[in-house]
């Protein structure tokens, strides 16, 4: 029998993946077999790998647990609990699942706003991540940053300026070169932000120096509602840094992604210089949530991608087509990533807002004297009658957050039967009591 | 639970406090009925601009009279053309709906996601006579331009002796908090433009003076930073003359008139201004006028300077950060002319120092409560 599957999927959302059946050798590794990659200035690597059923089971395990993660996101944005943007990463899984899995933790890596799954990749707990989305101090970043705002270790971010990340991402990279710890940067952006000027002049620093700098280009066919085409004179994105050489990718298939990085990280680190990866790749939702992501693109085209060039369908398929496990395992593992992710929101929900004080820290290092704030040194609450009757659908609303705002509910059913204008001078607040010590 | 008295107190603020609703609009008033625990239990009257012999006038939101500007200018001036990410789509606000459609995708035309591009490229276009109105689509994303309209635009007429101009240049850009935007979606970045030269800052309250602002902008004939406040592009409502009209640069409007304290403000501000005046007038029967600046650069000293000489008080409120804020000129500049009409330290109650907070954007704001404070405060001293 053949070992090798095949899949042919690199490209256009039109061409069907054609999967001939594959078998695991007596080994246990299964040899999979995936199109061409289109290079620029490199030879790039064999469009094929070999894996093995635990490598298989981790990425539909992953890529099935982010995928969740968006789901939960999307319904708590529903609800009203996130502010500030926030933006899904559906369809784009294979992407950060097979760099990640192409690297090491020491290596470094920076994206765009579109960051809750790159966290994921990079270690850090679905708690955090929910409760920064819910701007709760359990969060990684305290509650301050938000959906964009997202860090962890050798990760930085969480980026809300489009292009703004991609020198960072070579000044990570020169820094792994001065000091000799053979890693990498990763330095993501999209199709839409290809066309900074700040990409270009981060491409000639990094070759200039020739730095260990992977400048990943995830395209994703659309910047907020503009095709790629219609922003992009040059839209070979693998080619545009036109002195670096590139890479094109079919970002669907996460064995191609992580064959792609594994070639790129090593030739980065054997002091070759930067590479360009474009990912050809695809987004579900609309840009943000306020987009229905149905006006610039047909339903059709959204759902074509999915039945043809779902990247957890891919993986699913080959697990099922090598034995290497049943439908039910499967159905368990997205269970209890529903668990999972469900029991994290629950954690974010129930996580305390962030103190007020906090609004004054981090803005230096040390805690500077915040002009403005002398005159609300009485804070006014004013209860009337109207203000009482938007409070009370707010508690309805609110009394879901748990149990922190059982003292607001007490403080109001307090305020309840007073039905006059009335004013409350309350005390400092804590953050102008440190203010005041400061002065 | 260890709640502190002072954290709930805060919460209660995040959580009661301004939630605009739908605008009911009246002829002759600008109308929102703001939801504030602690406002006014009236609505908020906030007195439209009249516009002599304005004619035939029509409802329209602030973007739709944008819109009707930008129609306007297209249709009076064969060399304008409007530009910018999204914005032969319409925007991402719907300014420029339609303006496609009508004149053509060469004056009404996408540009890729790319602002110190755009703004330069908006110079040239300038600099060979066009009416340039570009688009950035935030005011937070404008600092990639930031070079360009600082070091080129504003100073291309005078490095080249008056030989070369880009003043038929227009930057729109929606600035300002809207309850939820974050970091990146609310800021206010006015006085790192007014400090510039060559420059003109236009930032209009209300959709009749958006209209009337923005087309003096664009026939003025220096570049203008117009920052349009994006809480009011569907939520300000009012009957807005069809016709062609300017409203003159450089010129503020008393929006009302007074006697007991001058409160200056701009764009957004100003209805949480009206509404702090309206709480003083009904709970301490103060008399306050209310100057809309408009016009951040150059800004009209002489209208604050007899108003202050006036009332012997006064106010400047903004979102942007107090420290360096334009709120800090106007002081110094009325100190220096009012010194002995004052009867009270001059005030400014503005934004944080902080970067624009996610989570405490309530507690950042200069609302109308903290304006009662220190008109409270003004009147004790
Ligand atoms: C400097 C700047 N300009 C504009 C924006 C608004 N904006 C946010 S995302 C986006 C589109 C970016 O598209 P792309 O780079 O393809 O990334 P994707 O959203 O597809 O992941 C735009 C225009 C911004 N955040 N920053
Ligand atoms: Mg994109």
């Amino acid at each position: 029998m053949n070992s090798s599957t095949y899949c042919k999927g690199t490209g256009h959302s039109s061409s069907k993946q054609d999967f001939l059946r594959g078998y695991a050798s007596k080994s246990g590794d299964i040899q999979v077999k995936f199109n061409k990659f289109d290079t620029y200035l490199c030879d790039g690597p064999a469009n094929q790998t070999t894996t093995n059923k635990d490598e298989l089971m981790t990425f539909f395990t992953d890529m099935t647990k982010m995928r969740r993660i968006e789901t939960v996101a999307d319904q708590l944005y529903k609800k009203k609990l996130i502010r500030g943007f926030c933006h899904l990463y559906n369809g784009q899984e294979a992407v950060c699942t097979g760099m990640e899995a192409a690297i090491t933790k020491e290596d470094h890596v920076i994206t765009a706003y579109r960051d809750h799954t790159f966290m994921m990749a990079r270690g850090a707990t679905p708690k955090e991540i929910l409760a920064e989305l819910l701007m709760k101090s359990t969060g990684c970043s305290k509650g301050k940053g938000g959906s964009m705002h997202m860090f962890t270790r050798n990760f930085y971010g969480g980026n809300g300026i489009v292009g703004a990340q991609c020198p960072l991402g070579a000044g990570i990279a020169f820094t792994q070169k001065y000091n000799n710890t053979g890693n990498v940067c990763l330095t993501y952006y999209g199709d839409g932000a290809a066309n900074q000027g700040q990409l270009f002049e981060a491409f000639n620093m990094a070759k200039l120096w020739d730095l260990p700098c992977i400048f990943i280009c995830e395209n994703n066919k659309f910047g907020m509602g503009t095709p790629q085409k219609r922003a992009a004179a040059g839209d070979d994105f693998y080619t545009r840094a036109h002195y670096i050489p590139g890479i094109k990718v079919d970002g669907m298939n996460v064995l191609a992604v992580k064959t792609a990085g594994k070639w790129a990280a090593d030739w980065c680190r054997a002091g070759k210089g930067p590479l360009v990866m474009e990912m050809d790749t695809y987004r579900y939702v609309g840009h943000s949530m306020s987009d229905p992501g149905t006006s610039y693109r047909t339903r059709e085209e959204v759902n074509n991608v999915r039945q043809i060039r779902d990247p957890i369908e891919y993986v699913r398929k080959l697990i099922l087509d090598n034995k290497c496990a049943t439908e039910d395992e499967l159905t368990a593992i997205e269970d209890a990533a529903r668990v999972e992710m469900d029991e994290a929101a629950e954690f974010a929900i129930a996580s305390p807002f962030p103190e007020p004080g906090e609004l004054y820290t981090n803005v230096y290092k040390e805690l500077v004297p915040v002009r403005a704030v002398e005159m609300t040194d009485t804070l006014i609450v004013v209860v009337n009658q109207q203000g009482n009757k938007q409070q009370q659908q707010q508690i309805k609303d609110i009394i879901l957050f748990g149990g922190m705002f059982i003292i607001f509910i007490l403080l109001i059913c307090l305020f309840g039967p007073l039905k006059n204008v009335q004013h409350h001078r309350s005390n400092i607040t804590a953050a102008e009591q440190q203010q005041q010590q400061l002065r | 639970m260890m709640l502190s008295k002072n954290l709930t107190q805060s919460l209660l603020r995040y959580t009661s406090n301004g939630a605009i609703t739908k605008n009911a609009s009246s002829r002759g008033f600008h109308t929102s009925k703001v939801l504030l625990a602690g406002g006014p239990s009236t609505p908020i009257n906030y007195p439209s601009l009249e516009i002599p012999n304005a004619g035939e006038t029509q409802k329209m939101n602030l973007f739709q009279a944008i819109n009707n500007a930008m129609d306007i200018s297209l249709r009076t001036d064969e060399k304008a053309c409007v530009f910018g990410e999204d914005v032969g789509f319409g925007g991402v606000f719907r300014c420029s709906v339609d303006l496609r459609n009508k004149y053509g995708a060469k004056r009404v035309f996408n540009t890729p996601l790319c602002e110190q591009g755009i703004a330069g490229f908006a110079i040239g276009l300038a600099a060979q006579g066009a009416t340039a109105i570009a688009e950035i689509q935030f005011a937070d994303y404008i600092f990639p331009a930031f070079d360009q309209i600082v070091n080129e635009a504003a100073k291309y007429r005078y490095r080249s002796g008056g030989q070369f101009d880009c003043g038929s240049l227009t930057f729109r850009s929606p600035y300002g908090a809207v309850g939820h935007g974050g970091h990146y979606h609310s800021q206010s970045p006015e006085s790192y433009f007014a400090q510039t030269p060559g420059l003109k800052v236009v930032m209009p309250a209300t959709p009749i003076e958006a209209k009337g602002l923005l087309l003096a902008s664009i026939r003025d004939k220096n570049p203008v930073v117009f920052f349009e406040p994006k809480l009011l592009y569907r939520s300000a409502v009012e009957d807005v003359p069809i016709g062609d009209y300017e409203i003159e640069l450089g010129r503020a409007r008393i929006v009302q008139e007074g006697s007991d304290l001058t409160l200056v403000g701009w764009g957004a501000q100003m209805k949480v201004l009206m509404q702090a005046a309206q709480m003083a007038k009904e709970k301490l029967g103060l008399s306050i006028e209310l100057i809309d600046l408009r016009t951040i650069l150059p800004w009209d000293v002489e209208c604050v300077e007899k108003s202050v000489k006036k009332t012997g008080r006064l106010i400047i409120s903004h979102e942007a950060p107090k420290t360096g804020g334009w709120a800090a000129e106007i002081s110094s500049a009325i100190q220096e002319r009012c010194f002995l009409h004052l009867e009270s330290p001059i005030q400014r109650v503005c934004g944080y120092d902080t970067p624009f907070p996610l989570i405490f954007e309530k507690f950042y704001l200069p609302d109308h409560l903290k304006n009662f404070e220190a008109i409270k405060k003004s009147i004790n001293y």
